[in-house]
């Protein structure tokens, strides 16, 4: 069942095509990963579904319900989160804030100016509930400037799960982070989204994360789509291979 | 995990409620062994306490810088000063009433100009309002006494209840003002506590931290910077309200930017990341001025270099240090 689809979806940067007409799908329930070069339109085409850029054309729809020119909160009441490729959190703030600001923003309780947050017990109890299903249980009190990168991204994508969103898009959930911690974030990621029945966009770079981890994977070129498939389909596709190894492509 | 971060937390309210009860008894006991003079700037200095108070919801907690903050302390001020004139009664309960509505829509106005931008646009819209206001209350002189300003009799206390007059009347004003301001300011440090620790206050504090992830959490970012902005105004325009009857008169001074630096210059001393930072700066600032004053006729140059050591050598402001220096202790130890 089709969750997100755009159609023919355009935004020019000058003469550089960052997305050329793309129509792109998202089922419900999958964890889908976007490919590609530096520069192939992969943030962009979020930023658009997002609300982070307005498209030069093209439709977004989300079930149906044509969401292009809505607001960032709009988007974010209908079900769409997002995490950044450069880590965003609120570094004043502890950990626990963090987390705990998202479901005051979704439950429409940040307008409160008369109660303690830490009264709200509800939102306490959810607020570490998450927090321990990202491994950050014991980093609640630390302030998250003072989080080592491996906990900032996981924390970062907390964030953006606490809000309960439909469909979650993490850009580059592990860059600039060890090897042994990149496996650690996306076990942890992977098994939460799934677990909480969130169907996942994750733009990635590690090829190994990417055949490991996703259910479909997009790979897209110069602002195209060039392949579509399951990882055992993008493994055998020799444009992917080419695009990957750097060589001109076959077709 | 619960348990342990309830217990982090309520030991940490149990510190800071005793440090505040014993500063409190402090405050309560100190006119039985001050004089007069004293005891009248120890109500300027809770005043510039509230005002600091105010000011820092939008510096420290909202990261928007404002140099026209004197606007809401002098709207303050001259609306007591124009309720003496048109309406009558000297009550400064009857000054509350009516000057806290006034002030609140005066900074909802002009909050609702100032929060469309951010960083200079923002501080420099906030100084040019404050001198439009500070013109308006020079030029109208006929409304407003022009340089020479408004005089403010002393007004009742308690609905009527306390009176001041005869020989010892202004003796007795300002033991009983103390203890008036001392009462309001308690109020409203709590009510401060109390929104900075609410969520609208984590809001305020997330959107000085990452202003596009708040947007990404589905915060109106503009709209709880006006509500900041209203609320930060009425606080130091409440200070205003309660400066003029110790002051007996208002001038457009109150209105100059020079004013809302030393507003600014407040937070600074203090400290403007931390809560108390702004009650300290309040008080440490009203003395460090009054004695400067009396000391030299260099003031301005003796503030001025204490500014200049503060931001170079103590940026966090006085509380910012004892704190660091408190913290280094403890790690000292253990």
């Amino acid at each position: 069942m089709i969750l997100l689809k755009t159609v023919n979806l355009r935004k020019q940067f000058g003469d550089t095509r960052a997305c050329d007409g793309l129509d792109f799908v998202v089922h419900k329930g999958e964890f889908l990963s976007l490919v590609g070069s530096n520069g192939a339109g992969k943030t962009t085409l979020v930023n658009l579904i997002s609300a982070h850029l307005q498209p030069d054309s093209g439709q977004i729809l989300l079930e149906d319900r044509d969401i292009t020119y809505t607001s960032v909160a709009e988007r974010i009441k209908a079900g769409i989160a997002r995490s950044f490729q450069i880590v965003n959190l609120f570094d004043g703030l502890s950990v626990f804030d963090n987390v705990a600001l998202s479901i005051f923003s979704r439950e429409g309780k940040t307008v409160k100016m008369a109660t303690l947050a830490e009264h709200d017990y509800d939102v306490r109890r959810e607020a570490l509930e998450v927090l321990d299903e990202f491994d950050l249980g014991s980093k609640a009190e630390v302030l998250a400037g003072g989080l080592a990168q491996g906990e900032r991204k996981l924390l970062d994508v907390a964030v953006a799960y606490a809000l309960r969103p439909r469909l979650l898009f993490l850009d580059e959930p592990t860059s600039g982070v060890s090897t042994r911690d990149k496996a650690q974030i996306m076990d942890t990621v992977s098994s939460v989204v799934r677990g909480g029945g969130v169907t996942a966009v994750v733009i990635e770079h590690d090829m190994d994360v990417v055949f490991r981890y996703s259910d479909r994977i997009v790979m897209m070129h110069e602002g195209a789509f060039l392949a579509d498939g399951t990882p055992d389909e993008i493994r055998a596709n020799k444009d992917v291979a080419s695009i990957l190894l750097g060589a001109p492509l076959a077709s | 995990m619960n348990a342990d971060l309830k217990a982090s937390r309520s030991r940490s309210v149990l510190k800071l409620a005793a440090a505040a009860a014993l500063m409190l008894l402090v405050l309560i006991v100190i006119p039985a062994f001050v004089e007069v003079y004293q005891m009248q700037l120890l109500i300027y200095g809770l005043i510039a306490a509230i005002a600091a108070l105010g000011f820092n919801l939008l510096l420290g907690y909202t990261g928007l810088l404002s140099f026209g903050h004197s606007a809401y302390f002098g709207i303050g001020a001259y609306t007591v000063a124009f309720v003496v004139q048109y309406l009558g009664p000297h009550s400064m309960e009857f000054y509350i009433l009516i000057g806290i509505p006034a002030v609140a829509i005066m900074s909802a106005l002009f909050g609702y100009i100032c929060v469309r931008h951010t960083q200079i646009f923002f501080g420099i819209l906030t100084l040019a309002i404050s001198q439009v206001v500070y013109s308006l209350a020079l030029k109208l002189y006929w409304e407003t006494g022009g340089s020479d300003g408004l005089r403010v009799p002393r007004p009742t206390l308690l609905l009527g209840w306390l009176s001041f007059s005869g020989p010892r009347g202004f003796q007795q004003f300002i033991t009983s003002y103390y203890y008036y301001v001392l009462a309001v300011f308690v109020v409203c440090v709590v009510l401060m506590w109390v929104i900075v620790h609410s969520p609208f206050g984590k809001t305020l504090q997330a959107i000085r931290d990452n202003e596009i992830r708040a947007r990404f959490l589905g915060i109106r970012i503009r709209r709880f910077r006006w509500i900041a902005f209203l609320v930060s105004g009425t606080f130091t325009g409440l200070a205003g309200i309660l400066w003029v009857p110790l002051n007996g008169l208002t001038t457009p001074d109150v209105l100059y930017w020079t004013f809302s630096g030393e507003i600014v210059f407040t937070a600074l001393l203090g400290g403007f990341r931390n809560f108390t930072g702004p009650i300290v700066g309040g008080m440490v600032f009203t003395y460090l001025k009054t004695y400067a004053v009396a000391s030299t006729e260099y003031w301005q140059l003796l503030l001025g270099v204490v500014l200049v050591t503060l931001v170079l050598v103590l940026p966090t402001g006085i509380v910012g240090a004892i704190s660091k220096l408190g913290q280094r202790l403890a790690r000292g130890k253990s």
